[in-house]
């Protein structure tokens, strides 16, 4: 994953730009993505009725998120779940580390958690000595290829399946080089097996937490979701603190939605409800059950009303799929765990502007991420929001590294810009000027680059100004 | 450390949302539709089916033999189920003790630290439920003491008795005509067909990690 350093967006860009297999592979996908969806949602009206209720669930739980989170850990302790907090991902990296030792574990097998993305936790404990499998297909194959998902709900979709089957050949002991799908899918199968039978601990991510009952709620389709959370003694699950609903009730419309807009379907092969760690007289299930909730810089995002609307989000990815942007140069370039749309408005937010603003400006502002968004979070108000924070002159606190764009010559172009709209004489002098002179001004700076791909628009001889007025209008 | 954490995340949030907006949303719901038994019945099919479940509607009194006959062109060596279930009661009575075309009954009868060996190796599970939901084909599984979690999981083909009785219009009218809220089990489950996959250039793909195959018999009088 990108660090802090070294982050250079527009060489990314411009080399995923170049990159013809991803980009195909990128359009393929995005593509049936956003026709699958389309499907489920094919009744508009309905889909309208069922994301208001969405963003009421969700904007009622972050307005009451304190007292939430501490019902969720009173139930969850009750039910015999325990509950760990965690401010910072090195936090929650220790309290999970810690966990592992205690029971002498030298083996995890892990589900689908971009929270545990969001905490390189891979990373973290294989540096401990601590064997992490990951068990999503998706997840699996990237592990493989020692990378970083590209998306938040198809993590391994920038790879054909040319690519992966010389990667199982390659990293997969005793394994003939197949491109048949099927194949493909039942080596991973019995190489993930082995590694269900043998795991010590199981990490999961957590899709939403019921506070009014203590459970932990989960959404897949392959199965190793269930197997991380049932076979091994241990399971822990690490969400943020963003992720719980109120009620149970809750429920339903959240996973329809998620299901419907991450992945076209109904609903997922699974619904895994956790809620207790084995009772006594079960057969089955973890002894143990760990919940992690981390915090990470979200609840200083609650503290801004608007701001706040970027933690309504349930990570369908959807909007990934419906970005113009992201469909072009994929996650990767993103460079940081949470891409597109989403990544956008999150990122800079969690890691300051200094560090991540420039993610803000990968959009075209063209607003399909907001039309598609199951709780009606406004993104592209939010990118506007976060581009103008980069420049402010009265930083407020709100994101880390307001104003940190402003500059001497812009601030003095847009003051020079302001004295001439408010004087009408030299709104009009210059005015002329430019209709005189406009097209002949040197390209220099950000115009140059602009114009480099773009044709420069010619500037018209006479304002409108003055054509309406030679046309006889007074007062426009 | 977490006590620190705890408190200093609670006094942040509690500083949030001191701003909190003057007017919460109301949630509204969607209707449930309204069905009869034998419109649940088709829809749990319809979806089913769409996904490569299988689904064949029975008598209460001939699901034994029954599952029989859609067994033996499978040619399977073990069926995993729960004898202290009513329906692993029925099961165990049906079975013919030494039949070479039909699997062999194995009980999930111990713990699965004393288990997992054999568990493994297993073909076939068989389940009850708690129901199913007509809106998106799911059945609603609550593993008991009695029948375990992971039947429904680790053998290839799940086999699922639902009763059509309770066949739920949507998952929220489940929820409330069971009053789950009262009491949640260890683990409930929706489970809408085989495990799947489409990680792979987004090709769909069946029994990644569970079960590649699903049968449902549904019990009708
Ligand atoms: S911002 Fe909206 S569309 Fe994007 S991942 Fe979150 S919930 Fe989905």
């Amino acid at each position: 994953m990108a660090e802090t350093t070294g982050f250079d967006f527009a060489k990314n860009i411009r080399h995923a730009l170049g990159d013809q297999q991803l980009r195909k592979n990128f359009k393929f996908a995005m593509g049936s993505m956003i026709q699958k969806r389309r499907l489920v949602f094919a009744d508009e009206d309905e889909f309208e009725q069922l994301r208001a209720i969405g963003q009421a669930i969700r904007t009622r739980a972050l307005a009451k998120l304190p007292e939430l989170l501490a019902q969720l850990e009173a139930r969850c302790t009750e039910n015999g779940i325990q509950v760990h907090w965690a401010e910072t991902t090195a936090e929650a990296n220790a309290t999970i580390l810690e966990i592992m030792q205690r029971h002498g574990a030298t083996r995890m097998v892990k589900g689908k958690s971009m929270v545990s993305e969001e905490m390189h936790l891979n990373h973290f404990l294989e540096a401990r000595g601590i064997e992490v499998t990951e068990t999503d297909l998706g997840e699996f194959i990237i592990q493989l290829a020692g990378e970083t998902p590209s998306h938040i709900i198809v993590p391994a979709i920038h790879k054909n399946k040319e690519q992966i089957a010389r990667l199982f050949h390659g990293k997969i002991p005793d394994t003939p080089y197949t491109e048949k799908v099927e194949e493909l899918n039942a080596i991973a199968r019995r190489t993930l097996r082995q590694k269900f039978f043998d795991g010590q601990v199981g990490l999961s991510g957590v899709n939403m937490a019921v506070a009014e009952t203590g459970t932990l709620c989960l959404v897949e389709n392959e199965g190793n979701g269930r197997m991380c959370t049932t076979v091994p003694p241990v399971h822990i699950a690490v969400m943020g603190l963003e992720k719980v609903v109120e009620k149970l009730s809750d429920v339903p419309p959240l996973l329809r939605l998620l299901t419907g807009s991450a992945t076209g379907q109904l609903i997922s092969t699974y619904f895994n409800m956790i809620t207790s760690p084995r009772r006594p007289g079960e057969k089955d299930g973890p002894r143990e059950v760990h919940l992690v909730i981390l915090d990470n810089g979200r609840s200083r995002i609650l503290t801004d009303p608007q701001f706040r609307q970027t933690l309504q989000c349930i990570r369908c990815g959807t909007c990934l799929n419906h970005c113009p942007v992201y469909t072009r140069i994929g996650g990767h370039a993103f460079g940081h765990v949470y891409p597109g749309p989403i990544g956008e408005i999150l990122t800079p937010q969690m890691e300051g502007l200094r560090e991540a603003g420039v993610l803000a400006t990968a959009s075209s502002l063209c607003c399909a991420c907001e039309a598609v968004c199951p709780v009606k979070i406004p993104i592209p108000g939010l990118i506007r929001e976060l581009r103008n924070a980069s420049y402010t002159a009265h930083p407020t606190g709100r994101v880390p590294g307001e104003g940190f764009k402003r500059n001497l010559p812009e601030t003095l172009a847009w003051k020079a810009w302001e004295k001439i709209n408010r004087a009408p004489a030299l709104n009009a002098v210059v005015t002329r000027l430019a209709g005189l002179m406009g097209d002949k001004a040197p390209r220099l700076g950000p115009l140059k680059i602009w114009s480099r791909y773009r044709t420069p628009p010619r500037v018209a001889r006479r304002s409108l100004h003055t054509m309406t007025r030679a046309q006889g209008v007074d007062d426009e | 450390m977490s006590d620190t954490a705890r408190e200093n995340i609670m006094r942040k949030l509690a500083a949030a949302v001191a701003h909190r907006p003057a007017q919460i949303p109301e949630t509204g719901a969607l209707p449930v539709p309204a069905l009869c038994q034998a419109e649940k019945v088709e829809q749990l099919k319809h979806f089913m089916q769409s996904v490569r479940g299988e689904v064949h509607v029975v008598k209460p009194k001939d699901w034994v033999s029954r599952l029989q006959d859609l067994l033996r062109p499978r040619a399977l060596k073990t069926l995993l189920y729960g004898p202290a279930t009513p329906h692993g009661k029925t099961l165990a009575a049906g079975w013919p003790p030494e039949d070479p075309g039909l699997p062999r009954l194995v009980p999930y009868a111990a713990p699965v630290e004393d288990f997992k060996s054999e568990l493994f190796q297993l073909d076939a599970g068989i389940t009850g439920t708690l129901g199913a939901i007509a809106e998106n084909g799911a059945l609603i599984l609550w593993p008991t003491p009695e029948e375990p979690r992971l039947i429904s999981l680790v053998p290839p083909i799940h086999i699922a008795l639902v009763d059509a009785a309770n066949i739920y219009c949507n998952f929220s009218d489940a929820l409330t005509a069971g009053s789950w809220k009262a009491g949640m089990p260890t683990n409930a489950l929706l489970i809408s067909g085989p495990s799947k996959t489409a990680d792979i250039e987004l090709t769909l793909a069946f029994g990644v990690h569970g079960p590649r195959e699903v049968l449902v018999l549904v019990l009708e009088t």
